[in-house]
């Protein structure tokens, strides 16, 4: 068993598509028209055939006061790998990217959460000891 | 609502408390996500975000932790002033000792 796709609730899939792909650099790989809405998925270019991040539409009554709940407290819905959370994070807030933890050093690994503008924090992170 | 320095010093009687504290005056601020996280990475604390949460409402009824809402989010922050007022009680003796009682209130 592998783990193929994975995925975020998103308020908006066309926002979405826009800020994953434009904001934080990841590329389409699946848009498939599924009804009122798309089976619509990114993947990393450093990885184009590895797991893809489902941008899900937030539409079930229960996933926005779920969303708003872990937003309230700060709690990450996913965490994304990079090599160099400070980089990124300058990157990302030349960009408007709203950050709600600059870059900590948790123990093994340095993170950044950051505000994904449909509703989730996203969490980046480097491992900083091998 | 008139706090008195009692609840300071029941707040700062526990050392999780204290190292949440630490953690604030290092960088003020946090969600609870980020105050969890460092208590576990830094103070090998790992209390239950529940915990953590009950930790900060004592906090915020002495005073020494306020909360903001900025959109969706929640953060807290370190108000020094509490402790400023528990240090003067004792260190600054040419002020005017009267600013520095207890203050009870309801007695």
């Amino acid at each position: 068993m592998k783990i193929t796709v994975t995925s975020v609730l998103v308020d908006d899939q066309a926002k979405a598509l826009s800020f994953y792909t434009d904001v934080l650099g990841f590329q389409k790989k699946t848009d498939v028209s599924v009804g009122e809405h798309r089976w619509l998925t990114v993947v990393s270019p450093e990885v184009p055939d590895g797991v893809e991040l489902l941008l899900e539409p937030d539409e079930h009554p229960a996933a926005k006061s779920y969303k708003a709940a872990l937003a309230e407290d700060g709690i990450p819905l996913a965490s994304f790998g990079v090599d160099d959370v400070a980089s990124e994070y300058e990157r990302l807030r030349g960009l408007g990217v709203r950050f709600t933890q600059e870059p900590t050093a948790m123990g093994p690994v340095t993170t950044a959460v950051l505000d994904d503008t449909c509703g989730n924090l996203i969490q980046i992170a480097q491992q900083t000891t091998p | 609502m008139v706090l008195g320095v009692g609840d300071v010093y029941k707040a700062l009687a526990d050392p999780t408390r204290r190292a949440i504290l630490d953690e604030l005056a290092e960088r003020d601020e946090q969600t609870l996500f980020e105050l969890c996280a460092r208590l576990i990475s830094k103070h090998d604390l790992a209390s239950s975000r529940q915990a953590v949460s009950q930790h900060l409402d004592v906090l915020e009824d002495a005073g020494l932790v306020t909360t903001r809402r900025e959109g969706r989010y929640k953060f807290h922050h370190l108000d020094r002033r509490p402790l400023q007022r528990l240090a003067g009680r004792w260190l600054q003796l040419s002020e005017d000792r009267e600013d520095h009682r207890d203050q009870c209130p309801g007695r």
